[in-house]
Parts: structure tokens; sequence; C-alpha cells
């Protein structure tokens, strides 16, 4: 007789039902939450993009506003599959017992990562898709070029949801956090593109390090959809986010199954 | 005088279909974690139709077996089979059949009643119509309709143990298994759910539960466990448990160790417990008993007797030598 098997394939069926628990919460809460998130870019698209960009004659042969504006797209799609699968997912597993009830269903704990990534994912639509909107709204995104970053937005969303729940599975302590988004997304924010190009203030050497930052490459692809130029350097950026969400999602799912089975 | 539930109940086990099935069954379950042996060679058969109580105190290992049970925990060795499955194999069609209560609600608490029961239908993938129609029953049988629109966190600690049950019954279980289901409640809201539960087993549902309280135990369960450091130390119905490990009546009264074995010098075959300075003597006819030991010239502070039917806590400190109820 061999042994039951470790890990189920994942249910769409059931992963979506998870996922719809947090859209029936979300429905409720949106007003609270969206608003906050949704302002965060925009504050910076007004003061560093405005302000600042009034004493920068250019950068990259456009307007500073329009440099920025591609790069606090994917800072919103970040922010948003961040703080779920961050606060709110280690909320839902330590203390709101929310994945030990789903488990006394037929749902399995891969059902309930692949719920929880696609809600994450879920967000970062909506927090990048409306600033998206907001960016296009002023012609900071010129168009049809732009349309190509629409689908990059969930696709910036899988590479942070699949980030964060690595983290959140395996930190026994919810102050851990400070550690992740103080140490970890504050910098990628400052550093990855998004405020100065960063091959042009890096020693050759630095540049290959920059490569390992997880936010450069949705940027550059964002910022390149915008622009409306490609080049070879993008396949890369999409085999990095790809590979590194693939990676730490087969991770995740072991420790998933660890955390929620014993 | 057993209650009329319990003849009614008797009375529907020896139906056809009832005689020879059972739900649950665990053979030789171990559950090893890090640093101890929380379940030991646990053998356990839970038959249908029956409310299947196992008691024991805090850390008997009554939370790990319900997990095992319902296959969220893997034993270390051992299997458990639910409806004939291996649940290790069959995980999901096992769930699907059955309804869990957890120690904690795990409400979503700015949700009301109404839209937890929907979301917890989706887990279950029931359609939107069962979904409807369901939450609907589920409000009344658990008399949740008054308040169902308002948000969870609103609502009283009892009305929220009732929507936790009403959520562990969307998919109409064949097995309804609670753990600790009414730790924490009022004795009015205990009574009401205790009515719901023997409603539930009236209908065909076998339940098994978690309890440290041994009068839930005597009154709900037709079948118990009692389990203590991860084993079960005895197994049978209440009222055969209390006169098979000690007797129907208990003689209580104080008495200094020293004195005992010249009180009781020739009743070798009284079962007794001792707890500090209280001595508990078991007997078919404790009143016979104690007019014994009066002739005998007693010994003991007579303002210090009490004569009273004989429980499970007996049957627990009898075979434990502890209290049930620890520290909870």
């Amino acid at each position: 007789m061999s042994a039951p098997p470790l890990t189920s394939r994942v249910s769409l069926p059931f992963a979506l039902a998870v996922w719809r628990r947090n859209l029936a919460l979300y429905a409720r809460t949106w007003k609270l939450n969206l608003l906050p998130n949704f302002f965060e870019p925009l504050l910076y698209l007004v003061s560093i993009g405005v302000g600042v960009g009034a004493y920068v004659s250019e950068m990259r042969g456009m307007s500073y506003v329009a440099f920025l504006a591609p790069g606090l797209v994917a800072v919103a799609a970040m922010n948003g599959a961040s703080f779920e699968v961050t606060y709110n997912a280690f909320v839902r597993l330590n203390f709101e017992k929310t994945y030990e009830s789903m488990l006394t269903t037929p749902i399995q704990p891969e059902d309930v990562l692949a719920g929880e990534v696609l809600w994450a994912v879920t967000r970062a639509g909506i927090y990048g898709g409306c600033f998206f909107l907001v960016v296009a709204a002023v012609g900071l995104a010129p168009m049809p070029s732009a349309l190509l970053a629409v689908p990059l937005i969930p696709l910036t969303g899988l590479l942070f949801a699949a980030l964060g729940i690595a983290f959140s599975l395996r930190i026994p302590a919810i102050e851990f956090f400070s550690f992740y988004f103080t140490l970890f997304l504050t910098p990628l924010f400052l550093f990855s593109d998004i405020f100065f190009p960063l091959e042009e203030r890096l020693p050759p050497a630095g540049l290959w390090l920059a490569e390992l930052l997880p936010l450069l490459h949705p940027v550059r692809l964002i910022r390149s959809a915008f622009v409306g130029e490609w080049s070879a350097i993008l396949l890369w950026d999409l085999v990095y986010v790809l590979g590194l969400s693939a990676l730490l999602l087969w991770v995740a799912a072991r420790v998933t199954r660890r955390r929620l089975t014993g | 005088m057993p209650p009329e539930w319990v003849r009614k109940g008797q009375g529907a086990r020896a139906g056809p279909g009832y005689a020879h099935a059972v739900i649950v069954e665990c053979r030789q379950v171990s559950k090893r974690f890090a640093d101890r042996l929380a379940v030991r060679e646990l053998d356990l058969e839970v038959p249908a139709g029956l409310c299947f109580g196992l008691l024991g105190p805090n850390g008997a290992g009554k939370t790990t077996t319900l997990k095992m049970i319902y296959g969220v925990s893997r034993p270390s060795s051992g299997s458990v089979r639910v409806f004939g499955l291996d649940v290790a194999r069959s995980p999901r069609e096992v769930r699907a059949r059955l309804g869990v209560t957890l120690q904690e609600n795990a409400h979503i608490e700015v949700l009301s009643s109404i839209e937890n029961l929907r979301v917890f239908g989706r887990y279950h993938r029931l359609s939107e119509v069962e979904i409807e129609s369901r939450s609907q029953e589920l409000l009344d049988f658990l008399e949740l309709r008054s308040h169902a629109d308002l948000p969870v966190r609103a609502l009283s600690g009892g009305f929220q143990r009732r929507l936790a049950i009403a959520l562990s019954l969307m998919n109409r279980p064949e097995l309804l298994i609670l753990d600790e289901p009414t730790t924490g409640l009022d004795p009015a809201v205990r009574l009401s759910l205790w009515e719901r539960l023997r409603e539930l087993r009236a209908r065909g549902s076998t339940i098994l539960l978690t309890t440290h309280y041994m009068d839930e135990a005597e009154r709900l369960c037709d079948r118990l466990a009692i389990l203590a450091e991860g084993r079960v130390v005895a197994e049978g119905a209440p009222k055969d448990l209390i006169r098979e490990v000690v007797a129907s009546e208990a003689l209580e009264l104080e008495l200094p160790e020293e004195r005992e074995a010249s009180l009781l010098s020739d009743l070798h075959a009284v079962r007794r417990v001792r707890a500090g300075r209280r001595l508990m003597l078991y007997s078919e006819d404790a009143a016979a008993l104690l007019a014994t030991l009066r002739e005998r010239g007693g010994g003991f502070d007579p303002h210090s007797v009490v004569v009273r039917p004989a429980d499970l806590e007996d049957v627990f400190l009898k075979l434990t030598g502890t209290k049930l109820e620890g520290g909870a």
C-alpha cells in the first residue's frame, strides 16, 4: 500500500470559493480600503512628479512626471497585492482561524493558497487599474501603446502576492511585517528605476546586483509599454517575473500544507 | 429515569440500516508532535445515528483526535476511516459529507449571519439556489432569524455559537463534529443548543462531540469515550460507565486516612476514591452503607456526609485520580 499523497492538486472551483469569501468581505469594506491605497501613488505623482519635476528639464527624453507615472502604476499593483498577503493573510491564518474553518469543508490547503493569491492579484488589478485610469485621464499614458501595460498590472500583483505569502507563512509574529515593508518594499520603491534611471547612477558591477530587485522588472516592462519601445531585455524581465513567482508559489504550497495541517 | 429522547434514540438505533453501520473508525491511531505524544494507540468506533462524546480534561487529546477524523491532521501511525473511506486518501469526499463546529468561532465579523452562511455554502460548492434555501432553513432551525441581517460582531456569544453550528450544517452533513460546543455559554443557551442537537440526532444525523462538562456528556451522549493523556480509558453508555466503574450511588464523607482502614476493614469490595480529607465510597445502596458505618461508631464528621447519585466525575476520578475540569 502506497502512502497517501502529501499534496493535492488545486481545484479551481474551491480556490474561487476562497476568492469569493474575500470578495464578499471587500464588497463591504472597499470604501475604507480603497481610498488610502488609491491616494498614495497619486500623492507621489503630484509631489515628486509635478513638484520636483518642475526642476528637471527632462528625463530620458520625456517630462519627469511622464517618466514617473509608469513606475507608480507598478507600485500601486505591488501595494495592492502586498497588503492582502501580508497583514490580512497573517490575521486570517493566526487570529481569525479563517483557514482552519475552510479546511473543515472539502477545500484543501492548496486551494486556500490559490484563492488567496488570486485575490491578491485581483486587488493589485483594482489598485493598479484605478491608478492607470487616473494617469491615462491626465494624458500621461500614451495610447494605444500604454494599453499593453494593462495585463502587466496583475502580473506585477502575482509576483508580489507570491513574495508576500511566502514571507507571511514563515514568520512567527505579526511584528515581522515592519521588516518586510520598511526594509524590503520601501527600498524597492526607492531604487527600482521609478524615480531615476538606475543604470545611469550605478557602477557596472552594481548593475548585476540591481537585476535581483523584484520591482525593477515590472517597472521596466510597464514603462516600455508606456513609451512604446521594446528591447530584448524585456524578455529577461518577463522570465524573471514569471519564474520567481512560480518558484515562490511552489515553495509556498509546501509551507501552506505544513502550516494548515499538522 | 431516562428522559424521553434517550428512549426514542435507542429505538431509532435498533432500526434496519443502523444496527451495524460504523461512521468513524480509528484503529491504533497515534499522533506525535515535536515534543509530546498527544494521542496514543487510540481505538474508537462511532456507530451511526448516535450522539457520541469524547470526554476528558483539557490536553487529553480530544481536539487532536477530531482533527485526525476530519482529516486536517495526519496520524503519525494507525488508520482513520470515516464513512468507510480512508480520510488521508479521500479528504475532499469525506469532508463533503461531514460538518465541523470548531472550538473557536471563525466568522466574518463585518458580515451578517446570512452572508456568512452564503460564503460557507460556496466552500461546499452548493448551487446558489441550494445555498439560499438551506440558509433560510438554518436561520429558522437555530433561531437566528431575528438578527439575521446584523453584522456578526454585534451578536451575543450564544448567537454566534448557534451561527457556528448553522455553518457546519450547510451541507446537510451525515456526521456532525462539534469541538466543545457549549464552552463559555450561559446555562439557558446550553440547554437550547442541546435541544437542537437532540433534534438533529432524531432526524438521523450522527454526532461526535468533545466536552469537559460531565453534565453535557451525561445528558446528551448515548455513548462516551473517556480520554486521559491521549488514551481511551473507558467507553460505554454514561449509565453503564457509572455502574461499571464506580456504582450507582456515592457516599461522600470526611474521614482521616488513618481511620479508613479500621472503619472499612472488611469492606474491600467497596470502590472508593480519596481526595484529600474527603473519601468517596460507591455503592448500589449508599444509605445502607452509611447505616453500617454509623453502627460501627463512625469516626467521621456527621455533617460532612453527602449521599448522591454517582456521576461521570466519579468515573473520571476513579479512573485517573484527577478531576475532569482541571483549570477550566
